[in-house]
């Protein structure tokens, strides 16, 4: 089958430094190269993007030499540290800046939603900018006209629509720009982090429509973000950028691996065994960690995303590396994605003797009625024996917990509005 | 394997583009009907302020050029003549200053979401063809006050040239526009000559004075700037006196085709990296 897109050896130089007088002899430079065939000198140096180290040149490639394609009605996960290149990457795709060298060619449509309600004027009603916003994203009057019922009700901004769009909030304004750039039919679709904004009922809908747009009407998209949820849940494959160069290209669930175990946000328990970022003297470590749930009498193991109100569960192998039988202490301090501690679980509280026996040993930890409010948490383990702080690892392991129907709707808080914890609850009128 | 797109670094030197800009048209629309709605938005006098200002322009300039300087007004009465000048001059003046400025006032719009970006400054040239219009309106009332007290003015059949001078103004403002636009992206300097620069060029237009009062020797210097010929005949559909030359207007003519194509593909070369300058 013939690729959608085809991106060939594409290359991005920026420049680093301010603009003024001094770059002008640059330029005569580069110019006067060019005019006698020599070639642009600037395009021979330059070094690999690292925003943290301080380079020599003031030449820098965000990308260098990308090579992938994408096939029709894939859905392709792009992960990257901030700086990777990925937002580089997007923005040649959707022709806001041009390649330093190299090509891509592709068929149809790119569409991009690399920020949503762009060009919106806020003078303007609703109504007003669903047409503009739609005409820049390049839609023709009709095709709006005939879409302009779907997109107000997708946004669920009714009422408001004849307003002008300087009195929306700015969860209503990125609703609508959503609801635009949802109905715009590209045959490739790029969209950048939007999910991290609006909220949680509008994030739903967003992803189901994406969802939607990739598997029901077969159209490629280009997703980028930061939440690993998302990029597992809506993308087959994934491509890793590390510092401006395609570092992995393939399935999504191996891709996530490998970026989690490249930083240091997430571990996800993967192969502990091998890794070294630990504090402690060691004479115990944990080789495994997995989670799951148990929820209205089910059990579910080795799942990261937990239902809100179910009974969390944690099993840990922990090797004895000094053999020795000796009581330990095991805490998990949960952690939000800012790395705000939420609580900590740990058998020093319940004071429950856990004896490490020789070789790996295996435990299990509840937590019952687990009552964080939907949102990503992160794990950080904290092992202590009698010779003092045996095991620490930050981040370990990310979870999700997501919505279920804990007080008898699904209409639960949103995490950003509304703190960590959820509380069974009834209100009555007593008089 | 042919692909329909292809995003490379470089494109043809000399490329208008023409129906990609002709196939967003709808976004040329909106944009003009939002600049309309939204100018005088939250003012008091609202559209009025688009009477005020040459009003008061040739109130000024009638005292000062036509009283106390008393420069000559081809027998035409100076507030008419002046009011004249300065409606041909504004549409082109505010087009050319607005579109300078293109790549820079819309990087934050243009840095997000593709779309030829030559559809902007073609939006400013329709969009300020209504202040145009009501400027124009203006002198024209004014223009039957003067006609009903007595003053002999008389229309010109050179009146039927009126869209074409539009055009051509429209044309020069682009092509001028969009060459200094594009060279602002990445060094400044020539913003801060367009601002005293298009006063200046006032001054060389024919706005305050007539052609035919200038001393033979200097004529062909001040006959090179193609807004001359345009004012001239501006002057000329409604007074029928003044300076009227085929030649000149072709002059104009073609200068303004000319910066306009030459324009528009520099401005369609800058638009692909600017983002990276700006």
């Amino acid at each position: 089958m013939k690729p959608i897109i085809k991106i060939e050896n594409v290359s991005k130089q920026y420049r680093l430094g301010t603009i003024g007088t001094g770059t002008l002899s640059h330029d005569l430079n580069r110019w006067w190269s060019k005019m006698r065939g020599k070639g642009d000198p600037i395009l021979k140096i330059g070094e690999i993007n690292d925003r943290a180290n301080k380079g020599n040149s003031e030449y820098v490639w965000a990308l260098r030499n990308i090579n992938f394609e994408v096939m029709p009605g894939e859905v392709v996960g792009i992960i990257g540290k901030n700086g990777a290149g990925k937002s580089t990457l997007l923005k040649i795709l959707s022709k806001v800046t041009g390649p330093t060298t190299g090509s891509i060619q592709y068929d149809g449509r790119i569409g991009s939603l690399l920020e949503v309600g762009t060009g919106f004027h806020p003078e303007l009603t609703g109504r007003e900018n669903i047409f503009l916003n739609g005409a820049i994203l390049g839609m023709s009057k009709s095709e709006i006209r005939s879409k302009l019922d779907e997109i107000v009700d997708f946004s669920g901004c009714e009422r408001y629509i004849d307003t002008p769009v300087k009195r929306y909030s700015s969860g209503m304004k990125v609703r609508l720009g959503f609801a635009v750039a949802a109905h715009l039919e590209p045959e490739i679709l790029v969209v950048d982090e939007v999910l991290a904004v609006g909220d949680a009922e509008f994030q739903k809908k967003a992803i189901g429509k994406m969802q939607d747009v990739s598997r029901n009407d077969g159209r490629t998209v280009l997703f980028v973000s930061h939440s690993m949820g998302a990029i597992q849940s809506l993308c087959s494959r994934s491509v890793i950028l590390d510092a401006g160069g395609v570092k992995f290209d393939g399935d999504v669930k191996e891709g996530i691996e490998i970026y989690l175990n490249d930083g240091n946000k997430g571990l996800n328990g993967s192969d502990l065994s091998t890794y070294t970022d630990r504090k402690g003297h060691l004479k115990g470590k944990l080789i495994d960690l997995s989670v799951g749930y148990e929820y209205q009498n089910k059990v579910v193991l080795d799942s990261k995303k937990i239902p809100i109100g179910s009974n969390l569960i944690i099993r840990s192998k922990i090797d004895n590396i000094s053999a020795e039988v000796r009581k330990f202490d095991f805490s998990i301090i949960i952690t939000d994605r800012y790395g705000v501690r939420v609580t900590c679980v740990s058998n020093e509280f319940t004071k429950k003797e856990l004896i490490l026996e020789k070789g790996v040993n295996e435990f299990e930890y509840k937590v019952f009625n687990l009552s964080l409010l939907p949102d990503i948490y992160y794990f950080r383990i904290w092992m202590k024996d009698q010779y003092g702080v045996m095991d620490v690892i930050d981040d370990v392991m990310e979870i999700e917990v997501v919505e279920s129907n804990i007080l008898g709707s699904t209409a639960l808080p949103n995490s950003k509005l509304h703190g960590y914890v959820l509380f069974q609850q009834e209100q009555n009128k007593i008089s | 394997m042919e692909y329909a797109n292809v995003i490379k670094p470089k494109d043809k030197v000399f490329d208008l583009r023409l129906k990609e800009i002709w196939s967003y048209r709808d976004l040329l629309v909106l944009f003009v009907r939002r600049d309309f709605v939204s100018v005088y938005k939250q003012t008091i006098l609202g559209p009025a302020w688009f009477f005020i200002q040459p009003l008061f322009t040739t109130f000024i300039y009638t005292f000062i050029f036509g009283n106390i300087a008393d420069l000559p007004a081809d027998g035409i009465p100076h507030s008419l003549f002046y009011l004249a000048g300065i409606t041909a001059w504004n549409y082109f003046a505010t087009s050319l200053t607005t579109i300078s400025d293109t790549f820079v006032s819309n990087s934050s719009l243009f840095g997000k979401v593709y779309f030829p970006r030559a559809v902007t400054p073609l939006s400013i040239v329709f969009s300020n063809l209504i202040q145009f219009g009501l400027q124009l309106l203006l002198f024209l009332l004014i223009y039957v006050y003067y006609v009903i007290i007595g003053v002999p003015v008389s229309i010109s059949p050179t009146l039927a040239l009126f869209p074409l001078l539009v055009i051509m103004m429209a044309l020069l403002s682009l092509g001028l526009g969009m060459t200094i636009s594009s060279m602002t992206t990445k060094y400044r300097d020539l913003k801060f000559l367009i601002k005293f620069g298009i006063q200046l060029a006032m001054y060389g237009s024919s706005v305050i004075y007539p052609l035919s009062e200038i001393p033979e020797q200097y004529k062909i210097w001040v006959m090179i700037n193609p807004m001359v010929g345009i004012i001239e005949t501006f002057k000329y559909m409604f007074f029928s006196v003044g300076t009227f030359s085929w030649g000149l207007l072709f002059y104009s003519l073609v200068f303004s085709v000319l910066i306009f194509v030459i324009g528009l593909a520099i401005f369609n070369k800058t638009e692909k990296n600017f983002m990276d300058t700006v």
